[in-house]
Formats: structure tokens, sequence, C-alpha cells
């Protein structure tokens, strides 16, 4: 099936363009909505079930061979990451049902949703790097426009944050893409695998790699570039906030773990080093700038930065183990984080605010809420037997058998102030007395219809289950991780599979 | 503002720049122009149109909303792609029906891409000049 890799862009656009064709018509751009990220999930399942079985997936896009042409590339890691798009898709729209005003959906919501999840997919799915770069832009467009959808002070404040450094670390990757076709004369990623192992110029290639560092640094927020992620993520609404969390900073996190592992960890001790060091400064300030928050969603939003640093670990320690703990590490933080966005949607709906200290009791009225936040919130402490404590178990015996103790103290001390800062939101949503005088809010809010209910709360259960269930399930959701590590590691089989014979 | 020159000019000018960008059109598949290029001088047709009797003459003389222009641009090229699929072919494989017509040249999907790559960047310039315009 050479179609397969590619309907994963496919889809999207075709429904983006269907729903701007039914402009009017919000009802049915809902639904085409809903039914787009379905298919697009099942076509994700479905390509993930091939790869597994077959091995890696290529498409040369126009018949054009490898080096000449575009090639579209599935190899496990790939599936993985498609699989949670898909997965952040389904949700995110079915979240959106209930909460997006029509003021949004007038100007488009739908539509650019799907185009967004086509860059996103585009990106997991190239084989080429400034085919890569063309599908950051594509991604990056339609998240300005979510991101400033809706015209408040402080969504536009964030937005031209946002858009500023994404725009300069366009620059950076344009730069890098055109000094790496200088010296290597092609652009295909397996073709560049192959040119710089074969014939290494260590000074030029470290300076591309510190290039794409800073450009992919930037658009996976990390130590000392993140600043414009808690500026900008906690103004947009929160289906919107879950979706970005989910995806655009991974999008960073899997273009430097692919660009890395195929062209420059071979040679590159420094570069490791480097990683390393960023890593575990992006985790202290990411969970140093949460602890002093008082705001659900912005607090939440420096876990995202904080959790960034687990993921470059993995790869800077670039063992099989700490690969796999990577892989592992993302899907986890993936759900995790996005179901405690979308929980911190509902409490918005049930109480009108986002601040913690107006909140409280929440945990009388709304048990299953409750048991909603809670489950990912100790999922992402690294609580057993949560997904996130196998994630980060795999990731500190990794480090420790790299012999790298700095990082591994860092990220146990990380993890004890992520637990703090998860706490703290526990105690002063769920646990304490509602602060202020007068009926608490339980008693004034409006009744919701079942349909609004199962909208809410359905795609949240969804994400706090898969979260479970990777925890519980853990030893062949590992599974899968190690393959796809063992494909990151030896990027011969990815090569012959876009070359069509051995490097 | 109206000027009686730019209004004439307009007229006439507006005929003949969407007769070039079809020539820009068609003529790109081996030689400089193309889809691209062709939208683009399509599109400043409409907003010369726009400029000299405004903007909602211009959407009036377009007829369609540049919203549709981009969705049907985008259909066009998904769907040339997608008839390389059906014959087994990778996404975008260029077919060609084999035969030469007249001003056309030779017809296959490279074609129809181009036609929607042309509309679909009418319809983005369009949206965002008029967008603008209206402000």
């Amino acid at each position: 099936m050479t179609i397969l890799p590619v309907l994963p862009v496919v889809i999207p656009l075709t429904v983006a363009a269907v729903s701007l064709l039914a402009w009017r018509w919000r009802a049915l751009q809902r639904w085409l909505g809903l039914a787009g990220t379905m298919a697009l999930f099942g076509t994700v399942l479905w390509l993930f079930a091939v790869v597994w079985r077959d091995g890696v997936q290529v498409t040369q896009l126009g018949n054009w061979p490898a080096p000449f042409g575009i090639t579209f590339v599935a190899d496990l890691f790939s599936a993985i990451m498609l699989l949670l798009a898909g997965l952040m898709g389904v949700v995110v729209v079915l979240y959106s049902l209930a909460s997006i005003s029509p003021a949004h959906e007038a100007f488009g919501y739908y539509p650019l949703l799907q185009i967004l999840l086509a860059g996103v997919c585009g990106a997991f799915l190239t084989g080429d790097i400034f085919n890569l770069y063309v599908w950051f832009e594509v991604m990056l467009i339609a998240s300005f426009v979510l991101l400033a959808l809706g015209g408040e002070r402080p969504q536009l404040e964030g937005a031209v944050k946002y858009v500023t450094l994404n725009l300069i670390s366009s620059t950076f990757f344009l730069t890098a893409v055109g000094i790496l076709y200088g010296i290597t004369g092609t652009l295909n990623l397996a073709d560049l695998s192959r040119v710089l192992s074969s014939e290494p110029q260590p000074d030029l290639t470290l300076t591309v790699a510190m290039l794409f560092l800073v450009a992919f640094g930037i658009k996976a927020a990390v130590f000392p570039l993140f600043f414009w992620l808690p500026a900008a993520y906690h103004t947009p609404p929160v289906a919107v906030t879950a979706l970005f969390s989910g995806l655009l900073t991974k999008v960073g996190v899997y273009a430097s773990m692919r660009v890395f592992t195929l062209l420059f960890m071979p040679q590159g001790n420094s570069i490791r080093l480097l990683l390393l060091l960023i890593a575990g400064l992006t985790m202290v300030t990411g969970v140093l700038g949460a602890v002093a928050q008082n705001e659900f969603r912005r607090l939440l939003s420096f876990h995202i930065v904080s959790q960034i640093g687990y993921l470059l670990m993995g790869l800077g320690l670039f063992t099989p183990p700490a690969l796999t703990g990577a892989i592992f590490f993302m899907a986890h933080v993936i759900v995790a984080k996005a179901a405690l966005f979308l929980v911190s949607g509902i409490t918005y709906r049930l109480t009108g605010t986002y601040e913690l200290k107006k909140l409280g009791g929440l945990s009388h009225t709304y048990p299953g809420l409750a048991l909603l936040f809670l489950l990912p919130a100790f999922s992402l402490a690294g609580i057993p037997p949560l997904s996130g404590f196998w994630a980060k178990l795999i990731l500190i015996r990794a480090g420790l058998g790299a012999e790298h103790y700095v990082i591994v103290a860092t990220a146990l001390a990380v993890s004890i102030l992520t637990l703090f800062s998860m706490t703290k939101i526990w105690t002063e949503v769920f646990w304490k007395e509602y602060p202020e005088q007068g009926p608490s809010p339980a008693s004034s809010v409006p009744l919701w219809s079942v349909p609004v209910r199962l909208a809410l709360f359905f795609p949240t259960a969804v994400l706090a289950a898969c979260s479970v269930m990777m925890g519980l399930a853990v030893e062949p959701c590992l599974a899968v991780a190690q393959r796809a590590a063992e494909q990151l590691l030896h990027p011969a089989a990815y090569v012959q599979a876009v070359l069509g014979r051995l490097p | 503002m109206t000027s009686l020159v730019l209004s004439t000019a307009t007229r006439f000018l507006l005929p003949l720049m969407l007769l070039f960008s079809l020539f820009l059109l068609l003529r790109g598949h081996n030689d400089p122009g193309g889809g691209f290029v062709g939208g683009l001088v399509a599109a400043t047709g409409f907003v010369l149109y726009a400029l000299a009797y405004g903007v909602e003459a211009a959407q009036r003389v377009l007829r369609v909303h540049p919203r549709v222009l981009i969705a049907i641009g985008l259909l066009c090229a998904l769907g040339s792609g997608a008839l390389a699929c059906m014959s087994g072919q990778p996404f975008l494989t260029g077919l060609w029906s084999g035969y030469e017509i007249p001003v056309l040249g030779k017809v296959g999907t490279p074609l129809v891409f181009d036609v929607g790559v042309y509309v679909m960047v009418v319809g983005v310039t369009l949206l965002i000049i008029f967008s603008l315009a209206e402000e």
C-alpha cells in the first residue's frame, strides 16, 4: 500500500477543504471535524499495525526516486507519534464540541484544527529535511491563528511572543538546512545520514548541529528559549491549549530526535553533553517556574517545559534504554498533560476561574472530576503504578547505567517538586474549603445536558484511562518503545528502506 | 478615491491580466510560469479592480467567495494526487492522457494539480487583501 503513509496528511487536508466549503453550516463542520479525526485515528492505527508487522513503510511522492524527490517514511517512532496525534485529534475535537464558542467556530476553528493536524502528521512522516521545514510552517501558521482567535488582549500578547520566537526559530532552521545542503548536496534525511557518516566534516557538521539545536530548541521550549510558552499557552480556549501541549512542542522534540539520531549523534560526544546540560536546566527552570504559579493553566504550562527536559535527557544519554524511556515518556506526557488541561477547562466551566486561590471544595461536589485530575497528576509526578512512574524509572535507570549521576539526581529532585506542585493544585482546587462567602459553585452551576457532559468528561476520561493503562500494561508498551528506539539507534534500516540499498 | 483613468483602464486590464495568467499557467509545465505565478497575476487583476471600484464590486465580479476558491483549489490538487493512487502508483505521480490538445498541449494530472494551485493562490491572495481592505 503506497498510499498509506500519505493518508494521515491527505485526510485532514481534505476535511479542511470540505469544511471551508461548508463555512456557513457550523453543525456540519463540527461533525466533519469529528468524522475526519476519527478517520485519521483509524488510519494511523492501521499504519501502526503495518509498520509493526512489516517494518519501515516508504512512499516516494510523485514516483521520483529517493534522494531527488520527497520521501514519506513511517518507521515505528513516526507511527507512535502519529498514533498519539490521531488520539489527541479525536479527543480535542470531542471536547471542542461542548466548549468552543460560536465566535470561534465562525472564524474557522474546525478547518484550522485539521490543518494543524495535517502539519503535525506531515512533520512526523516526511523523510526530507526541507519538507520538514515546510510542515513546520504549515503547523505554525495554523497554530498562530488558533492562538490569536478570539482577539483578547492577553491572547494577542501571547501570540506576538509566540509568533516572533517561532519565526526566529524558522530562520535558524532554514539557515541550517542551507548550510547542510551546501556541505552534502542532498536534503533527503536518509541520504544525508549516508553522506555524513561516510565523509565526516566535524567542524561544519557541529555548526549545523548547533543551529538545529537552537531551531528545534525554540520550538520544543527548552532552556533558555522557553519563555514564549508560559506566556502564550494559558490564553486560548482550553481545547486549543490541550492540543498545543500535546503536539506542538513534541513536534520540536520529535524533530530533534529524528535529526540528531540520523545525522549528528554518531560523531557527537560534545553534543550529548550539551543536550544533557540543557535537559537538566530545562527540568529545573520549568518546575521552579511552576511552583511559583497560582493560576491553573500557567502552572501546567510551566510543567510542559519541565517535562521536555526529561525527553531531552533520553536523547542526550543516547543508549538503547534511554531512548526507549524517552519514547515511552513522550507518549505518557502527551496523554497526561492533555488530560490535566482538559480538567482545568472543566473546573473553569464549573467555577468561572483559573485562579487557585479562588477555587476550592471540588472534591466534595465533584468526586469524579477529582479522580480525573488525580490520575494524570500523580502519573505526571511519577507515582506507581501509573505511566509516569515507569517512564521516569526507565530514564533514571538508563542514566545510572550510563553513569551520568548529576542528571539522574536532577531528574529525581525535579520529580519531587512536580509532586509538590501537583499536590498544590490538589489541595487548592479540590480539597480546601470553598474560600468565598456565599453559595459554593456547586449550587450555582447550570445543569449541563447529557451531550455536553459527555463531550467534556468522556475525552478527559479516555486520556486518564490511557495513562492508567500505559502504567498497567507496561510490558507491551515498552516492547513497542524498545523496538522504536532500536530503529532510531540503528538508522541502517531506515536508510535502506528509503534509498533501496544498503548505505 | 475614484480616478477616471484608473477605472477605465481597469476595465480593459482585468480581462487582459486574466488571459495572461492563463497563459502563464499553461506555459508553466516546462517553462517559467505555472499555477503559482499565474494565480498571483490573476489575483493582481482583481486587486486592481478592487482599487478602482471598491472591494464589494470586486467581490461581485469574482462571483464566489475567495474561501470557496481555496477549498476548490485544495481539493483539485489533492484529487490530482489521489488519481495516481487509484492506479496503484505513489501519491502525486503524473499520469498523462497521451493526447495532444491544441492550446493546452499534453494533458495529465500535473495540469490538474497546477490548476488547483492557481485557484488556491487566487483564493488566498484575495482573501487576505479583501480582508485587509475592508478594515
